[in-house]
């Protein structure tokens, strides 16, 4: 970790949706990575010197293009960090700055850690010797703080996940040691098929986490979420409302919404796509049948629902089709027009739906929209099916190395069962393995090995 | 009165740390003084009589790729030879011999009193004398004073050492042998933090009363291999080992009278080794076990000894005599050396540098059991680094130093140094992170050309090597050049050979690969070249098949040395160093690592704490280039 010579890579733009993102790239491989990955009219291997280019960013795997970039080299020591370093300019959106950083860290750069690039900055000079002790601050408290809110994760115990793995390790490593340096011993080892199981064990939980990142939908491909309900509850008002902008057009004649308006807002750093859909209503009508049939396979499709109901208006069997087809989804029940006169009441909806506590909102005046985004958050962060397991992998650095251990698991589970006779090779590749971990769960020495063979076998002459 | 001579190097201690120590020295054109209480115990083994073991192998490979001595002797000596893990990869392969114990010790000193610049004396030596921090010299019991550039103490059991029989204690530096307490009282008047720790050893049966038919029986291994690279003939007499074990009525006598064990009387308050437990404590922390192993082993070809591997206790003799009849084949041995625990000093070894010199006083160095470790082997070892640094230090030459990925040795006194011990310290292949690499049989291969450099190795045995290296690779290359194609032919051939078949052409070198294949089994194949050195054919199956491990490894040892080669000044001052814990600060300023892959492996070191002493090595540096530029 301290080796300086390799190259770091980190989104070095606030999260979230802006303008543009930066994604930045610092050490030896810089150009390097820079020639794999990049696509522009001029020869990647004669790029001058702080010059903006404008290109592609490709995915070496595909040819296909990630994105449409603005890329500066700039040659040590003429740099920020004073090494060979990259920025490369993209959209905004946090799924295309993670989709480039992706490609930079296969091209083989690694992810940053916190503070990493201030602090290459300062031991390469490029920082006054004054401000030692603000950068000295800085990392230390990032590093004490960033790791207690990596590990804290979105939602609770991925530290707790990942102690229990390595200890796992730590047992299987004691297995596999005390076979090894114990072998004049009177030790019963543990049979080899029964570690390779234990290492096939790990492996699972680690696939389990890691998959939580594959799968997260929150971070990566963000959330999507249809709002739904009878005509002119408001629909395109909250959509309007939640975007900060007139994007739908609102009159107050039913059904002004007929295409779906789809757009994206950021909730704490989740990309949320919002969709507007047409108002359900029951219609003779071939064309809207057919609009109201895609409503219901759009809520379907969704991860989740906002049912609106217009409060300023008797319960409608329109409304109790719209809870009925959404029975079984993740939903926000909310309640428009908290600014006119009430005519429904809460009880009612209990009675319909028991359960699910409605949210009064005005969309006309922003009443109760910063706690419609907080229970949007919290539904998306606490429930759901991948997330039953309670925690979400979102770090990339933790992702990174969650992947080479399962990797090198696999390579030792592989040996194991292939070859019964190389326990060292597999005790190899299972102590790399704690190594990439070490950095989220705590480095493993060979006393924690050994401490455990003693405790657990009886040893000597 | 002063002694008339002057010597370069001085060595307290003449069992296996010593005698490398003076070897090495003596060998590098030092006038070298050789102390022992008691010449008729140079080199002695007083506990196990074997060499090697699980990477203990290893180290006396790399003590005789050094030019050392211990691996000769055990080959002159050795009547019992195992290939320990010959099941198991060629890393964590190693070998133990045992050997006669009094032939060994009579080898060595042999060879000590030959050596040409190596003087040896029979005296006591009761204190360091010092001059402004550095040794000059020692005295001895009757104040004679010995003076000397550099001083190696290697005191094994000796400083202070107290033999535990039951509730009897005796001064003694092992049993029948006088302890060594002046000098203990000298190094801690120079300041040095001591500890104490245990050890012990198992009765000595007479043969002829021991019923070996109802025991098992294991032979040597049919084909044994050298320690040394220089042997070219072992012994032809075999000893063979016998197997027995404890039974309910062992545990149950222990059990009754545990009290009665010095151990657990309260009466023992040093550190025994958690790897090596005497009986007592088997029996008592792992109360579920039924039986504990007991191995008989010869201690010699014209001797009734017998070693009782397993029985080593610190009860009264009645009891002793007890607990032995109680194991099968045992029912009616005689006792003829009774077991005993002994506690001794020892100096906490983070009070060392690198070259085991101690940082208190300039020119002396500490090796062996007095550093905290355990072992014949770990003690050559220090002795072997000791001597030469010493050797180095009398000549002003820059000093030896092994890397974690250069050796064992190197593993060793790093962590020596840096983490210091809690408990005799014995090596283990696990402690070696880099073992795929650090093997016996590359042992030559490893550190031969430093031996060389240091002039302990021969240039024709060093430029033999090197033809061998030379070999090794073309070999490597030519089967990498020659392919075989498939065809029916080709294919027959392989599935003779018991392996897949193949499709697409195939290197010689990549088949080779193949785990169920040896080298010799591709002579049926086109381009096979009969290698007649077994060295060289073993090694060119081992780079080839362990290839992928290999390279990781040395990736990691590339990673590592960056961090070894970011050194730390030697007045950095960890007071000024915000963000440390008093804990730390305390340790890094007491260690006094030498770079920062040193610090990083100071137990408790944390990541942001390392940052802050990089950030501030850095500013350090930059204040020292000021000063410069102000004298200017």
């Amino acid at each position: 970790m301290l080796v300086r010579d390799d190259t770091i890579a980190a989104i070095a733009t606030p999260h979230g949706v802006g303008g543009i993102g930066i994604v930045r790239v610092s050490g030896p491989d810089a150009e390097g990575i820079c020639r794999i990955l990049f696509r522009t009219a001029t020869d990647t291997n004669s790029l001058k010197n702080h010059h903006l280019y404008h290109g592609d960013i490709i995915s070496p795997e595909t040819g296909s293009s990630i994105d449409e970039v603005l890329l500066t080299l700039m040659r040590k020591p003429h740099s920020y960090t004073g090494e060979d370093t990259l920025e490369i300019n993209c959209h905004g959106g946090h799924l295309i700055l993670q989709a480039v950083l992706n490609e930079v860290i296969k091209a083989g750069a690694r992810p940053a850690q916190p503070g990493e690039f201030t602090k290459r900055a300062y031991l390469n000079d490029r920082l006054d010797l004054s401000q030692a002790e603000a950068v000295m601050d800085l990392i230390t408290a990032r590093t004490d703080r960033g790791r207690a809110i990596a590990l804290s994760g979105l939602k609770g115990n991925l530290s707790e996940k990942l102690q229990l793995i390595r200890s796992s390790l730590i047992e299987i490593l004691t297995a596999l040691e005390s076979s090894i340096d114990f072998t004049e011993e009177d030790i019963s080892s543990k049979p080899h098929h029964n570690i390779s199981k234990d290492v096939e064990d790990v492996i699972i939980r680690v696939e389990n986490i890691l998959s939580t990142y594959k799968e997260g939908k929150l971070v990566r491909d963000g959330l999507s979420v249809v709002i739904t309900g009878k005509p002119n509850v408001g629909k395109s008002s909250l959509l309007n409302r939640l975007l900060g902008e007139r994007r739908a057009i609102v009159t107050s004649i039913p059904g002004t919404t007929r295409d779906f308006i789809e757009e994206t807002i950021n909730i704490r750093g989740i990309p949320v796509k919002l969709t507007d859909t047409a108002g359900v209503r029951k219609s003779s009508e071939a064309i809207e049948k057919e609009g109201i049939e895609f409503v219901w396979e759009k809520a379907l499709a969704a991860d989740m629902v906002i049912i609106l109901i217009d409060g300023n208006t008797r319960f409608a069997d329109e409304d109790f089709e719209v809870i009925n087809r959404n029975r079984n989804k993740r939903m926000v029940l909310a309640i428009n027009k908290l600014d006119l006169s009430h005519k429904i009441t809460d009880a009612e909806i209990t009675d319909i739906i028991p359960g699910v506590e409605p949210m009064w909102i005005s969309a006309k005046y922003g009443d109760g929209i910063p706690e419609l985004k907080e229970k949007i958050y919290s539904l998306a962060s606490d429930s759901g099916e991948h997330m039953a397991s309670d925690i979400i992998l979102t770090n990339l650095r933790h992702k990174n190395a969650l992947e080479k251990a399962a990797k090198l698991l696999a390579a030792a589970k592989d040996n194991i069962s292939r070859n019964e006779t190389s326990p060292e090779l597999a005790a190899f590749d299972i102590r790399d393995a704690l190594d990439h971990l070490g950095d989220i769960a705590g480095e493993t020495t060979t006393e924690d090995v050994l401490d455990r063979i003693f405790s657990n076998f009886c040893i000597g002459k | 009165m002063s002694f008339p001579e002057k010597f370069d190097v001085i060595v307290v201690g003449a069992g296996h740390a010593g005698c490398e120590a003076a070897l090495a020295a003596a060998r590098m054109g030092c006038q070298t003084l050789l102390f022992s209480i008691n010449l008729d115990s140079i080199a002695l083994m007083p506990c196990n009589p074997a060499i090697g073991g699980l990477a203990k192998g290893q180290l006396v490979k790399e003590i005789d790729a050094l030019g050392g001595e211990m691996g000769k002797i055990a080959d002159r000596t050795a009547c019992h030879f195992r290939l320990l893990n010959s099941s198991k990869g060629p890393a964590v392969q190693s070998s133990r011999m045992q050997c006669d114990k009094q032939l060994y010790r009579l080898a060595m000193k042999e060879v000590v009193e030959r050596e040409k610049n190596l003087h040896v004396r029979q005296a006591l030596v009761d204190g360091i004398v010092t001059e402004g921090g550095k040794a000059t010299g020692v005295v001895d019991n009757t104040g004679f004073f010995y003076s000397g550039e550099t001083v190696v103490v290697t005191t094994g059991t000796f400083l202070n050492g107290l033999v535990h029989i039951g509730a009897s204690r005796q001064s003694a530096g092992r049993a029948g042998e006088i302890a060594s307490i002046g000098l203990a009282d000298s190094l801690r008047q120079l300041g040095f933090e001591m500890g104490r720790m245990k050890t012990g050893t198992p009765p000595r049966l007479r043969a002829s009363s021991i019923d070996f038919s109802v025991l098992e029986r294991q032979d040597s291994d049919p084909d044994p291999q050298p320690f040394s690279f220089t042997t070219s003939r072992l012994r032809e007499e075999r000893l063979p080992s016998y197997f027995s074990s404890t039974t309910g009525e062992t545990h149950r006598i222990i059990r009754d009278n545990i009290n009665k064990s010095s151990l657990y009387s309260g009466a023992i308050k040093g550190v025994s080794a958690r790897y090596c437990p005497s009986l007592e404590d088997k029996v008592m922390r792992f109360a579920d076990k039924e039986s504990h192993p007991v191995v008989l082993e010869f201690e010699g070809l014209e001797t009734e000894e017998i070693y009782s591997k397993g029985l080593g206790n610190s009860f009264p003799l009645e009891l002793q005599e007890k607990l032995v009849h109680s194991v099968p084949g045992l029912e009616n041995a005689e006792i003829m050396r009774n077991a005993y625990a002994i506690e001794y000093d020892f100096v906490q070894p983070t009070q060392l540098t690198q070259t085991l010199e101690t940082k208190l006083v300039r020119g002396l160095y500490l090796a062996g059991q007095i550093n905290g470790t355990s072992g014949y082997e770990e003690a050559a070892a220090q002795g072997m680094w000791a001597g030469i640094n010493a050797a180095l230090a009398a000549q002003k030459r820059s000093p030896f130093i092994l890397d974690r990925c250069d050796a064992y040795m190197g593993v060793l006194v790093d962590d020596l140094i840096t983490l210091g011990v809690d408990e005799p310290y014995r090596m283990f292949t696990s402690r070696a992170e880099y073992r795929l690499i650090l093997r016996e049989d590359n042992a030559t291969i490893r550190l031969m050309g430093k031996g060389c450099d240091l002039g302990l190795i021969s240039h024709d045995n060093y430029n033999d090597l090197k033809e061998r290296v030379r070999e090794i690779d073309m070999r490597i290359k030519n089967l990498s050049d020659r392919k075989i194609y498939p065809s029916a032919e080709i294919n027959q051939t392989l599935c003779e050979l018991n392996t897949a078949p193949i499709r697409s052409p195939v290197t010689l070198h990549h088949l080779l690969k193949r785990p169920e294949l040896k080298y010799d089994d591709l002579r049926v194949l086109d381009g096979w070249e009969e290698i007649s050195d077994r060295e060289v054919k073993r090694q060119v199956e081992i780079e080839i098949k362990y290839e992928g491990y290999i390279k990781r490894q040395l990736e990691s040892v590339e990673k590592f040395k960056g961090l070894e080669n970011k050194k730390m000044p030697p007045g950095f001052d960890y007071s000024t160093v915000p963000g440390l814990s008093n804990e730390l600060r305390k340790k890094l300023s007491s260690i006094r690592p030498v770079s920062i892959g040193q610090a990083r492996r100071i137990s408790g070191m944390t990541q942001a704490a390392l940052t802050a002493v990089l950030v501030y090595l850095k500013k350090f540096e930059k204040s020292g280039d000021r000063k410069v530029r102000d004298k200017q």
